[in-house]
């Protein structure tokens, strides 16, 4: 949340933004009309900003059912004369390749900007992956913010120059900058005029050599201009020794490295903003300046590479440099930079003997993590219906005994590969790619596959991308089970609404696409259940695992904990009885605190009985359903 | 704006997914922004809502803008919601300079819930390495002091309470209010109270 009002026309003023929150400021100063996007972090909240002062400021912005939608219909209005943004995660991008490979041979009208947010390390993603490579793939001009400020001008002259060139324009950002806040200084709003019109002598020419000898032409006027950007700067001494050129937050560590190394007099910055195309001549004016030069950019090598290209066609006789980077393994290819890392590449190449802190204090400090920190995994949450899910699907798998398994998909449900979903699941992919991959085992009965499948995806993932492989299903009589883990909220990404919720990111009421109804009108058997009701959960899921050469779906059907707690009171007060937990000596083997293993259960190691941390406790009463001996209570609070 | 006594000051806030300590890392945050600071808020979380250990570097300039990760054994100070969590950011940020603040209960992982991979440490070692490692640590029973103002949620204002009591960061208790205000519109009078509390509770001794 912003402290101030996203929209305040102050120019001048600092406010303290989220980079999203800076993104999304750089499109309204921009003027935009039309904004449209997919839930994923670490791009989640850009939509929602814009969302929020849509209305306010004669603004249309929808969360689209897939970011495939979300760019298409941000083009759409583009094409009819107004500004669109359209922002999703790497895996996001992956989606609108087709559509981008095309888009950029027609051109735009109106400026276009697709937003790409990319999660160095993964933490909060299925995988790592850089989403640069696209702009070079398809040629879309692309810029790289260096910090929260740049975030927003960025964003902001993305749209002239998109409508300069007429072609769709990318920013590139990771986690580190638009998942984390800082000073940014606020431009002016301007009020432009819209009107909404297609002119019908545009007809779009399908994608041949002109559309892309055309896409060439842009792209070289784009290179003139970035020649002159004030994005891309030099700092340092006039010959350093090293020069690190860089990009991104990559620019952030960076500056601090050699602050910290005290390499002013010796080592320089070049920083690039504008990475496709590459600024040739303004990089070729410092490249041969210094004997030595270290990249530094996040995920994977693309200034690197694209440096080195423009050091092979310099002149014969130039000087160049030895390059360092990723190539050379001075920075890992995979992972998030951080200080240390730059740290580190500087002082071996540089031979500088760099300790962060006192030897005995570092001896220490290993000792004490040695002997007292534990690990701390991140599961689901108290009171989860997914988890509730996890436990009865793998209850059913073992009654029904023919070894079945779960192939999962994308959201907070993807925990069922580990212990918190009790390890049921065994494949994830990308969103939908549970129920694709369920397809092809449900046709291997011709090969002796006798294992039942159950594709779980969670109510949002059903909408975006689940329904194709489900009526694949249908058509070619596939043998699976779909569980619709429905917990009636994009949760992981935060709660964003989607077409089961009943209203839309602008707060507008709008009619309920029910996921039975979708189920039903593709004639197949569809189940509703709540995963809390164990035993008829668990009876359902084993008719429906019976063999039979259509798909059949469960809707698992229980509100997200986060946000019932957000209204109400907790359902149970839930307490364990000691008298009645009999720990060891129970046949259980803790079965509440080893296997279930919420983080509202605890094993007390000196009474030899489980008790309920009452701090952490959601009071979902799901464990007073499992204990074998009734030693844990639930007592109602609502009635 | 009040000269920095160190420049960059290294705050992390570390605590438990679902302990509350972004919305305090912001209170802060804000407030230091409004008196004119350059500040940066860098987040280390995970995927999950809940369970997983949330990490709040904080760093505060009147020069520049820093990254938004701190280089190895950097912090000034460690604010810890989570004993262990503590000792983790100590582990790798921790200097024979640092001030902490911790809230001793402690909140057992999903990794040892069962005892399966070992309990939960021995509380009095755990605390004693901690303040060992540091320049000086304030144990501030967070948890118990919230229960005893009617929700243990309170035990984050508390403890943005009692860092701002030690005196550490260029703040005072004006300077945060009308953050305090604007974040917690209906509870207002309660996290007030909460956060005086705090105060109260790292300068009676």
């Amino acid at each position: 949340m912003a402290d101030i009002d996203i929209d305040i026309d102050a120019p001048g003023e600092v406010a303290f933004l989220m980079g999203n929150e800076a993104i999304a400021r750089g499109a309204l100063e921009a003027g935009i009309g039309f904004a449209a996007s997919y839930p994923g972090t670490p791009s989640s909240e850009i939509l929602p900003t814009i969302a929020e002062v849509a209305k306010k400021r004669g603004i249309y912005a929808e969360w689209s059912v897939n970011e495939m939608v979300a760019m298409e219909a941000a083009a759409g209005a583009s094409l009819a004369g107004i500004r669109a943004l359209t922002s999703m995660k790497q895996n996001g991008v992956h989606v609108i390749t087709d559509f981008l490979g095309n888009i950029v041979m027609t051109g735009t009208v109106a400026g276009l900007v697709l937003v790409a947010v990319d999660d160095p390390s993964g933490r909060n993603s299925s995988n790592e992956q850089d989403t640069r490579p696209v702009a070079r793939w398809l040629g879309i001009p692309l810029l790289e913010p260096g910090d929260f400020q740049e975030a927003k001008d960025m964003t902001r002259w993305l749209f002239d120059l998109s409508e300069e060139l007429k072609t769709i324009c990318m920013l590139r950002s990771v986690s580190k900058i638009s998942h984390t806040r800082g000073n940014v200084l606020l431009g002016d709003m301007p009020i432009r005029e819209m009107k909404a019109y297609y002119d019908l002598e545009r007809i779009a020419r399908l994608a041949n050599p002109i559309g892309h000898q055309e896409l060439l032409e842009k792209l070289a006027r784009a290179k003139e201009i970035f020649e002159l950007s004030s994005f891309n700067h030099y700092t340092g001494p006039e010959n350093p020794e090293l020069m690190i050129i860089t990009c991104g937050s990559g620019w952030l560590y960076s500056r601090e490295a050699v602050k910290i190394l005290q390499l002013e007099r010796r080592v320089g910055i070049l920083k690039i903003g504008t990475l496709f195309p590459l600024p040739e001549n303004f990089i070729e004016k410092y490249l041969t300046r210094a004997p030595k030069v270290l990249f530094v950019e996040e995920i994977d090598p693309f200034l690197e590479p694209g440096v080195k290209e423009l050091a092979a066609d310099l002149p014969p006789d130039s000087k160049r440099p030895v390059f360092y980077g990723k190539r050379s393994g001075h920075l890992k290819a995979y992972g998030e930079q951080e200080p240390d890392t730059v740290i580190e590449a500087l002082a071996s190449i540089l031979c500088i003997d760099y300790q962060p802190g006192d030897a005995a204090y570092e001896v220490e400090a290993d000792k004490a993590a040695e002997n007292h920190l534990i690990p701390r995994s991140g599961t689901l949450c108290p009171g989860c219906p997914h988890k509730a899910s996890f436990w009865v699907i793998k209850e059913a798998l073992k009654l029904d005994n023919r070894y079945g398994f779960v192939t999962g998909d994308i959201g907070c449900y993807t925990s069922g590969l580990g212990a918190g979903g009790f390890y049921v699941v065994k494949t994830v992919h990308c969103m939908g790619g549970g129920a694709g991959i369920a397809n092809g085992m449900g046709q291997l009965g011709r090969f002796g596959f006798s294992q039942p499948v159950i594709a779980a995806c969670g109510d949002s993932t059903f909408y975006h991308a689940a329904i194709p492989a489900l009526i694949n299903g249908v058509f070619n009589k596939s043998n699976f089970v779909m569980a619709v883990l429905d917990n009636s909220a994009t949760s992981m990404t935060g709660f964003q609404p989607h077409p089961g919720t009943g209203y839309t990111a602008m707060g507008d009421t709008t009619d309920v696409v029910k996921i039975e109804d979708i189920c039903r009108g593709l004639g197949i058997r569809v189940e509703i259940c709540d995963p809390f009701d164990i035993d008829d959960t668990v009876s359902k899921l084993l008719e429906l695992m019976d063999f039979e050469p259509i798909p059949r779906v469960v809707v698992m059907r229980h509100e997200c904990e986060l946000i019932r707690a957000r209204r109400e009171e907790v359902p149970y007060m839930v307490h364990v009885n000691p008298e009645r937990c009999i720990g060891q000596d129970c046949g259980c083997d803790r079965l509440c605190t080893r296997i279930f293993a919420c983080t509202g259960l605890r094993w007390n190691s000196e009474t030899g009985k489980a008790e309920i941390d009452e701090v952490v406790c959601s009071g979902c009463g799901f464990c007073a359903d499992i204990c074998p001996q009734g030693a844990i209570v639930k007592e109602a609070v609502r009635l | 704006m009040r000269q920095l006594q160190k420049d960059p000051l290294n705050l992390i806030n570390v605590g438990v997914a679902g302990q509350g300590n972004v919305v305090i890392s912001l209170l802060i945050c804000s407030g230091l922004v409004r008196e004119g600071y350059q500040v940066t808020f860098g987040q280390v979380y995970p995927s999950q809502q809940r369970g997983g250990t949330v990490i709040n570097y904080i760093r505060i300039s009147q020069e520049m803008l820093y990254s938004p990760l701190m280089p190895r054994r950097s912090a000034d100070l460690i604010l810890g919601m989570e004993p262990v969590e503590t000792l983790r950011m100590i582990h790798r940020y921790g200097n024979e300079n640092t001030l902490c603040v911790v809230n001793p209960r402690p909140i057992y992982s999903i990794d040892i819930a069962g005892g399966a991979l070992g309990d939960y440490p021995d509380l009095e070692k755990l605390l004693s390495a901690i303040d060992s490692l540091t320049a000086k640590t304030w144990r501030v029973n967070a948890t118990e002091e919230a229960k005893s103002l009617g929700n243990p949620i309170y035990a984050s204002v508390i403890l943005a309470g009692a860092l701002i009591g030690i005196g550490a960061l260029p703040l005072d208790e004006e300077v945060l209010k009308p953050a305090l205000e604007k974040r917690f519109p209906q509870q207002f009078e309660a996290n007030l109270s909460a956060f005086k509390r705090g105060i109260e509770l790292v300068t009676a001794s």
